[in-house]
């Protein structure tokens, strides 16, 4: 482990910039932290801090000039990794003869830093790995865009108001999935990074930047820092018999009640850095000639998303809020082995009319547990 | 047929099931064996209700005459199943015509005979009541699913 | 059952981007369902293998896709066909093409009909309405090896004497002495002289060695839940019942997340499935 001074911060992201890295990171933009390109350490939330509640986020200057005081913002990696519009092929009709041309995604000029990654957003990368890298066939966008990705994850030593990666198990340390992970330290007149290196390609960047060997004092301030994150988390989710749970429980009287207030304004999907669900999209010009064909994000809350011709599978607002909290909370688990939650606290935070899901599991329970007697 | 033959063939029907030994006799007394050619008439709308048929082999046609439509043919009743309820139901006439659509052997009963019965022996009626109850539950059933019209509007595959 | 046929062309195929196929042939089966007949240079001599009960994504230029189910003899991998009912903006367009035309195609995709499950046994084919076409690659399995298997019995329903598909073939299964037909209509008027009423009353007239029988399952999803109702009530196992599920698909890979039904993605873990698999969704509604 290494120390590194605030003020280096800047070198590190410059080594990865002259290694061709496109750095991206958490940036200050309308009053809101949002993943964007990062020029050097300035273009970092310096001093800021957050506040997240069910519906509510706000973004204030903290006394500390710490550059990870933020939790998380809107954005998650998934914009770059699955980026929400992403073009297939496109195809010139020349005459009865159909030319296509498929997009290649091994062209993608830029290889991705993403710099400042929370645990949480690790383990959500990790899971979208599993989709769209799984056994069946791999998206080759995916692929392309994920391999070689350089990771520089940040430890959380502070507790988003609407957090519960603890009890998702995915935080607020980072264990691994990482190239670097930063801890934040400011104590004692001090500001410095402690440095976990993850791979050897980590250890190789970070040959270029100013460091020393981390003391074991220093290695415990931080330990402590991520600690008090853990305790100060207000939300938790009891996964224990969640799936069996959820899955016996589709007719429970309680998905018309959450259903009432949701507004089905598919927020929480947008926001949330596991949601992979998506559409294809097909155009032609005013020519008639040149076609495309296009992916971009969809939501289960959309009215069309479980429409067929003739009908549509899911039509009551009440079955498709169902259809998300169980997917994320118990097929996710029959699908991919893990639960689809890595407990950001996004959907919470971002929801308009303030749902929040670790609330509801709890209604869930409570309400199965009514019917029981 | 012989008695014992005719007894034999009425236990097969699914529509006697467990019926009592005595009641078993009461049928058989009132019934006979009957064949229809393809094209031939088991029963016209209107007419009194006096039998009712256990089919045993071959499909018979329910038409209805549904005005400028013509004859519909909405149902056919097949092997083991009943043709015929309105013998226990006031006022005892056919609801609709009754065409064999392939060569049909059967077993009539003796409804106006029956009924009797069922007026004056009200365990016999009960149990004849019973097994005609389970004709309409799936006639009911079978109908609603054709109402539904499930085939319609079909997602293309 | 899950595993997918892919012919050696395909392995390294991007399953997102579709392959030109032109149009061979186009048969009308009912005034509003359709077969149509591929063909392609890339396919010309190994032809296009599959599964039963696969279907593939057939793309129209500019307009979109459809998932349809491919209906041929996967025997003969040089006669790809897909009977398609004329029902939205693509099968529309689809069904005003003509030979020579060109579509894109992608698949095959999905889980199969596990033929090989009924060795040794009797088998029930259970379609209503368009459920007949993904079922038709079965039948023809089944003949190919009939010795393999006990009884064959074909169950089909459609709407009206006008809409059975595939009239012809019908004909002649019904003629075979060691093929059991029964066909029925919803609705008729005086000149069907076969059966009329829903498909599961059709099972009220065979008998059935209950143990002993596979049943294979096709058509809308109501006469699916009534006819495997009456499948259980007469004694087949629930793991000898198998059924193919529809849900709206757009990717076919299990990417896009919207052919879920509960934890399955009936692109890749259906379109077939053992009863078993989902019995705890099958009746539960808006899944």
């Amino acid at each position: 482990m290494f120390i590194l001074q605030h003020q280096d911060l800047d070198v590190l992201i410059s080594a990865l910039k002259s290694r061709g890295y496109r750095v991206v990171g958490p940036t200050l933009r309308d009053d809101t932290v949002v993943y964007d390109d990062l020029n050097s350490a300035a273009d970092l939330p310096i001093g800021c801090t957050d506040d997240l509640e069910r519906g509510h986020y706000r973004l204030r200057r903290s006394e500390s000039g710490t550059y990870f005081g933020t939790t998380v913002g809107p954005h998650s990696w998934k914009k770059y990794l699955f980026p929400p519009r992403v073009k297939l092929f496109s195809i010139q009709k020349r005459g009865r003869v159909l030319e296509l041309e498929a997009e290649d995604p091994q062209q993608r000029p830029e290889q991705f830093a993403f710099f400042g990654v929370r645990p949480c957003e690790l383990a959500a990368i990790a899971l979208q790995d599993k989709v769209f890298m799984g056994k069946n066939f791999a998206d080759r966008t995916y692929t392309a865009l994920r391999r070689g990705v350089f990771i520089v994850a940040v430890n959380c030593t502070r507790s988003g108001g609407t957090c519960f990666c603890d009890s998702m198990g995915t935080g607020p340390k980072a264990e691994d999935g990482f190239d670097l992970a930063l801890t934040e330290v400011e104590a004692d007149g001090r500001h410095f990074f402690v440095v976990d290196v993850g791979t050897p390609r980590g250890t190789e960047v970070m040959n270029d930047v100013p460091r020393t060997k981390a003391g074991q004092s220093d290695i415990e301030l931080a330990r402590k820092l991520v600690s008090k994150a853990k305790a100060g988390m207000k939300r938790s989710v009891t996964q224990e018999g969640l799936r069996q749970f959820i899955a016996g429980n589709l007719e429970s009287g309680y998905w018309d009640e959450v259903s009432r207030r949701c507004l089905l304004c598919a927020n929480c999907t947008l926001v949330c850095p596991t949601c992979f669900c998506s559409t294809v999209e097909d155009t032609t010009d005013l020519s008639g000639e040149h076609a495309e064909r296009w992916r971009r994000w969809d939501s289960c809350f959309t009215m069309e998303f479980a429409k067929v011709t003739g009908g549509n599978f899911r039509p009551s607002p009440r079955a498709r809020y169902r259809q998300w909290l169980t997917h994320k909370f118990s097929s996710w688990i029959d699908q991919f082995g893990v639960a689809g939650c890595v407990g950001c606290g996004r959907c919470i935070t971002w929801c308009p009319v303030g749902i929040d899901i670790t609330a509801e599991l709890e209604a869930l329970r409570g309400h199965g547990a009514r019917a029981e007697t | 047929m012989v008695k014992s033959d005719l007894t034999e063939v009425l236990c097969k029907h699914p529509f006697v099931g467990d019926l009592q030994e005595q009641y078993l006799k009461l049928l058989v007394g009132c019934a006979k064996n009957v064949h229809f050619h393809d094209g031939g008439y088991l029963c016209h709308e209107g007419e009194a209700a006096d039998l009712f048929f256990l089919i045993r082999n071959g499909r018979v046609a329910i038409e209805i005459h549904a005005g400028h439509k013509g004859k519909q043919r909405i149902q056919t009743i097949g092997p083991g199943e009943v043709l015929g309820w309105s013998w226990l139901i006031f006022p005892y006439r056919w609801h609709f015509d009754g065409c064999a659509v392939s060569e049909v052997s059967a077993l009539a009963l003796d409804g106006k005979c029956l009924r009797t019965k069922c007026d004056k022996d009200h365990d016999f009626g009960y149990e004849m009541l019973k097994r005609l109850a389970n004709v309409f539950q799936s006639r009911m059933e079978a109908t609603r699913l054709q109402l539904l019209d499930v085939y319609g509007s079909h997602k293309g595959r | 059952m899950k595993h997918t046929a892919v012919a050696e062309a395909d392995v390294l195929v991007d399953p997102m981007i579709p392959q030109m196929m032109s149009i061979k042939k186009i048969v009308w089966e009912t005034d509003d369902t359709f077969t149509i007949q591929l063909e392609s240079a890339a396919f010309a001599n190994a032809g296009f293998s599959f599964l039963p009960g696969q279907f593939n994504m057939l793309y129209v230029f500019g307009m979109g896709e459809a998932a349809i189910s491919i209906s041929s003899d996967p025997a003969k991998p040089a006669t790809l066909t897909h009977t398609i009912h004329r029902v939205g903006t693509v099968t529309n367009e689809l069904s005003q093409m003509k030979r020579g035309d060109i579509i894109g195609l992608r698949g095959p995709f999905g889980s199969s009909w596990p033929i090989e499950k009924a060795n040794g046994l009797d088998v029930c084919i259970v379609a209503g309405g368009i459920g007949l076409a993904p079922l038709r690659p079965v039948i023809y399995s089944l003949f190919r090896r009939r010795r393999d298997y006990g009884r064959l019995l074909l169950l089909y329903g459609a709407r009206s004497p006008l809409d059975l598909l595939y009239r012809v073939e019908l004909e002649e299964w019904s003629k075979l002495y060691d093929v059991e037909v029964l066909v029925t209509v919803d609705r008729s008027d005086s000149t069907w002289k076969g059966y009329i009423g829903v498909v599961p009353n059709l099972l009220s007239y065979i008998k059935l060695d209950a143990r002993a029988t596979v049943a294979m399952v096709c058509g809308p999803e109501v006469m699916m839940q009534y006819t495997i109702a009456e499948i259980l009530r007469r004694g087949i196992p629930q793991d000898q019942i198998y059924l193919s599920m529809e849900r709206n698909m757009k990717c076919a890979v299990g990417f896009c997340g919207h052919c879920q039904y509960g934890p399955k993605f009936i692109c890749k873990d259906g379109p077939v499935f053992a009863l078993p698999q989902i019995s705890s969704l099958f009746e539960k509604k808006e899944l």
